[in-house]
């Protein structure tokens, strides 16, 4: 089964360079788990204590998973999962 | 160095004026490999706040997807801090996002907001490294590449 994931400029590092790599899994936390599996290191900066990181926005099919259920969206044969980093910032330090 | 036309360098000022107190914040887009922003895509800041700006998660998606169909990358970030210096604030550094796009910020304290010089500042966010780079105003890229702004986004 494969699904498509985006992957942004800050974390190719992790895939050598590709800018989309097949993952596997029903739910995107399976996903990231096995993209941690065949890209060790890219977990840790997409989760942080079991949910996505405030400023890593995921896609799955274009919906933003924060409103399908976070790390708990089934996932099914043919999506497109995007990894965007959010573009934030400002003078509160 | 940042080159960039005098057009869209005055479009990043005036929507920093705009949208002052408040932070303002966007993209210029360019061809892939160009380092030429010749794209202004002035963006909503979704926190509305005087000391924060976010896009907002639908248009982010949007964004790049727009870029990666016309073979776009954001050469430049740009954001205004209406209160402090026009320099990377700790956010800043640790939500730096693109190690390849020319992080322009502009400060419209100080009543610059109104009138006056606006400081205008570029720099790499590298793995929490912050160089400043100097800013080449230009009239017009060499190749002729015209500038087209863009649909302004709904402002609230």
């Amino acid at each position: 089964m494969a699904i498509e994931v985006r992957i942004p400029t800050i974390l190719r590092p992790y895939t050598g360079g590709e800018r989309a790599v097949d993952g596997a899994g029903a739910t995107v936390a399976e996903l990231i788990d096995q993209l941690e599996v065949d890209h060790a290191g890219i977990k840790e900066r997409l989760v942080e204590n079991d949910e996505v990181r405030r400023f890593v926005n995921i896609y799955v099919n274009d919906e933003d998973i924060r409103f399908t259920g976070g790390l708990a969206t089934p996932l099914a044969d043919g999506n497109t999962v995007v990894i965007l980093p959010a573009v934030a910032g400002g003078a509160l330090s | 160095m940042l080159t960039i036309d005098q057009a869209t360098h005055d479009a990043i000022i005036a929507h920093a004026r705009r949208d002052h107190p408040d932070e303002a914040c966007g993209v210029v887009a360019g061809a892939i490999g160009s380092d030429l922003p010749t794209r202004f895509i002035p963006m909503l800041n979704a926190a509305m706040s005087p000391t924060f700006y976010e896009f907002d998660s639908g248009d982010l998606l949007k964004l790049y997807r727009e870029m990666d169909d016309n073979d776009e990358e954001p050469v430049i970030v740009y954001h205004s801090h209406t209160a402090t210096e026009a320099y990377p604030s700790r956010t800043d550094i640790n939500l730096a996002g693109e190690p390849g796009a020319h992080y322009v910020l502009v400060s419209t304290r100080d009543g610059a907001h109104e009138s006056g010089p606006v400081d205008f500042r570029s720099y790499r966010i590298v793995d929490g490294e912050v160089t400043e780079e100097e800013v080449s105003v230009v009239e017009s890229y060499e190749d002729g590449t015209p500038y087209v702004p863009t649909e302004q986004k709904a402002e609230h």
